[in-house]
């Protein structure tokens, strides 16, 4: 693996740190207190490709890798969290299991649209009883003909109310345990679909985490995405690529923090001198300094795995948790170095240490990355 | 209808210090842009390529590295991106640059000529008035704005003045040079960028255009540096909400303080 970037990845940086400069932070503050989805902030990315980074162009995506789709994500998340998630969400959880697992006219329908950005994707897994015990499905998918019949409701779905296309993973034969699960393409039109209650969260605030209901929802069989009785690897899998893409948003969150806290640290003044001229201050930065730059090898090394085939599930479990508990150190020693400032909302260090706490939870926790490598050291 | 824009790789002087001992600029470890006046040029061009299908060619003298702003032009949406680099075309002041560079436009074809007003480094706006004056072309500096006619193959241009603005017209061919702060440049697409690197920057060398070796590099330039020295920022000025009877008032003590009056 080389570690320098390569020309187009240079090139790639400057336009997506301008972007999230220009674009993304002026935003950031008010998409947070007003818990908005930046809609604005999502045309203006699919305008120049960013919403379908790894899509190939024969789907209508930019042909990028996903270490470009990684770069994408860590820089908007450095300057605002929302709008991470809401790509990694739609790229990862909803292009990527219909690119790698699709039919060829499952590509032609949905990819065109998704990468595009005329469509968002999302991807339900999680329901009130099965979070990390994912198999435990109690949506329910039934033959009818021609149709499948669904029924019961998914929780905590990233882009739900904005979303056009979901992901979702459902119990076809109760009897056959995680056999007995498959994936489904379910469009926002269809009947019997509709989207519960949103979320007051914590952090990611701008983000639309919404419940999905079922209640006899018609959907043709053509839908049904990859092999019947196949759903529950292929939501693992499609949990393996987004790990990384949410290992990206800690990095970027924890970078973000970063940046604040060397510009703050140079300006403010204690005791006659700048508090980054104590040695207090060197030292733990250093220290920071050091994970972030570790976190965003494992994120790095992650993708070129993914983008190489080599098998990376462990290599995304250990990124994730690695970047995870490293923006939540990093975000909040932020605060603190940022003394009572940092504990309001005039510095964004508060919205970062609030964002950070999520990527210790979502598309499995720390204790579940700590399980995926494990069960990979004593398999 | 065919455009050439000239752009120019320039440190980012937001970066950049001055040796205060020398009085020359401190490079080292400044990142090079595309000139900001050339790249709102260049948007202007890509304006036109939506609206018209224009063809879009870019064009740089310089450094062999220079070739970086060439692709990011290429990602921003261009079709053609020429870098004309040599040793001999070293060391040139502004005429000897504009020789070079129109000797390699006589050799394109082109309705518009677009360059920045001027570069961030040497602020000098001659480079683009230059090129139309060795090309005997119709030129308007300053352009705010700028529409094409396809009937007559005209184009009326907004020139910024320092009262107010002109409105213009030129037919094609012509020269316009442009201002950055009319435009909002548009961001490389990512597929631009994937497939910036696959796609040819022509390199061009001296023998290219048909100039005579005492009009270009460092032999071709009667200029020389004197001084170099960074601007001086004038403090912020104070404000006063006042009525109109109270501000001459308030003029006129603050003349007299300063004994102006």
């Amino acid at each position: 693996m080389d570690f320098s970037y390569t020309k187009q990845e240079e090139l790639f940086l400057q336009m997506i740190r301008e972007f999230a400069e220009k674009e993304v932070k002026p935003l950031a503050a008010e998409v947070d207190e007003e818990e908005r989805f930046p809609m604005e902030t999502v045309e203006k990315m699919a305008k120049i490709g960013l919403m379908g980074i790894p899509i190939p162009t024969q789907y209508g995506g930019a042909g990028g890798t996903n270490i470009m789709y990684g770069m994408a994500v860590e820089e908007l998340s450095r300057v605002c969290a929302t709008t991470g998630v809401i790509l990694s969400s739609h790229t990862s959880l909803c292009c990527a299991p219909i690119l790698e697992s699709g039919t060829e006219e499952q590509k032609q329908k949905y990819l065109p649209k998704l990468a595009s950005g005329e469509w968002i994707g999302a991807f339900g897994l999680t329901e009130p009883n099965a979070g990390t015990d994912a198999a435990g499905q109690q949506t329910i998918a039934v033959e009818d003909g021609d149709h499948w019949v669904l029924n019961g409701s998914k929780i905590f779905i990233t882009n739900g109310s904005y979303a056009n296309v979901f992901i979702i993973i459902a119990m076809t034969d109760k009897s056959l345990g995680t056999k007995g699960i498959s994936a489904f393409i379910v469009e926002k039109t269809d009947p019997g679909f509709s989207i519960g209650k949103k979320e007051k969260k914590m952090g990611i605030r701008g983000s639309a985490t919404t419940e999905l209901i079922f209640e006899d929802c018609r959907i043709p069989k053509d839908r049904q995405l990859g092999q019947l009785g196949k759903g529950f690897g292929l939501a693992m899998k499609t949990l393996d690529g987004g790990r990384i893409g949410i290992a990206c948003q800690a990095l970027g969150i924890a970078q973000g923090a970063m940046d604040e806290t060397v510009k703050y640290t140079k300006e403010r003044k204690q005791f006659g001198r700048s508090i980054s001229q104590f040695q207090n201050t060197q030292f733990q930065m250093a220290d920071l300094e050091t994970k972030v730059q570790a976190a965003r090898l494992l994120c790095r090394s992650a993708h070129y795995k993914k983008d190489h085939g080599i098998p990376y599930s462990a290599d995304a479990a250990m990124a994730k948790l690695f970047a995870a508990e490293t923006a939540m150190e990093v975000t909040t020693k932020a605060v603190q170095f940022h003394g009572g400032y940092g504990y309001t909302r005039e510095y964004p260090v508060e919205r970062m240490m609030r964002d950070a706490k999520i990527t210790e939870i979502y598309e499995g926790t720390s204790e579940v990355q700590r399980m995926v490598i494990a069960g990979k050291l004593f398999k | 209808m065919k455009i050439v824009v000239c752009i120019k790789q320039v440190p980012d002087t937001t970066e950049v210090k001055i040796n205060p001992q020398t009085g020359t600029l401190i490079r080292e470890g400044v990142p090079s842009i595309m000139n900001p006046d050339d790249k709102g040029g260049l948007e202007y061009a890509l304006q036109l390529k939506d609206q018209y299908g224009a063809h879009v060619t870019v064009i740089t003298m310089g450094l062999p590295q220079a070739e970086d702003i060439l692709r990011e032009a290429l990602a921003m949406g261009v079709d053609r991106a020429i870098l004309l680099t040599d040793r001999k075309l070293g060391g040139a002041d502004t005429l000897a640059t504009s020789s070079a560079l129109a000797g390699a436009l006589r050799t394109l074809d082109f309705d518009l000529i677009i360059s920045g007003r001027q570069a961030i480094d040497g602020d000098t706006a001659q480079v683009g008035p230059q090129i139309a004056e060795h090309l005997d072309l119709p030129q308007v500096s300053y352009m705010e704005d700028l529409q094409f006619d396809e009937a007559t193959k005209t184009f009326t241009i907004r020139k910024q003045t320092e009262e107010g603005y002109q409105i213009l017209q030129m037919q094609a061919p012509c020269l316009v040079t442009a201002l950055a702060s009319s435009v909002k440049p548009r961001y490389m697409s990512v597929n631009g960028i994937v497939t910036a690197f696959d796609r040819e920057v022509e390199v061009w060398g001296a023998d290219r255009i048909n100039v005579p070796e005492d009009r270009i590099g460092k032999t071709g330039s009667p200029t020389s540096v004197f001084k170099a020295f960074p601007k001086q920022l004038k403090p912020a000025g104070e404000t006063f909400e006042v009525s109109p009877e109270e501000a001459v008032e308030l003029i006129v003590n603050k003349l007299k303080e300063k004994h102006i009056i």
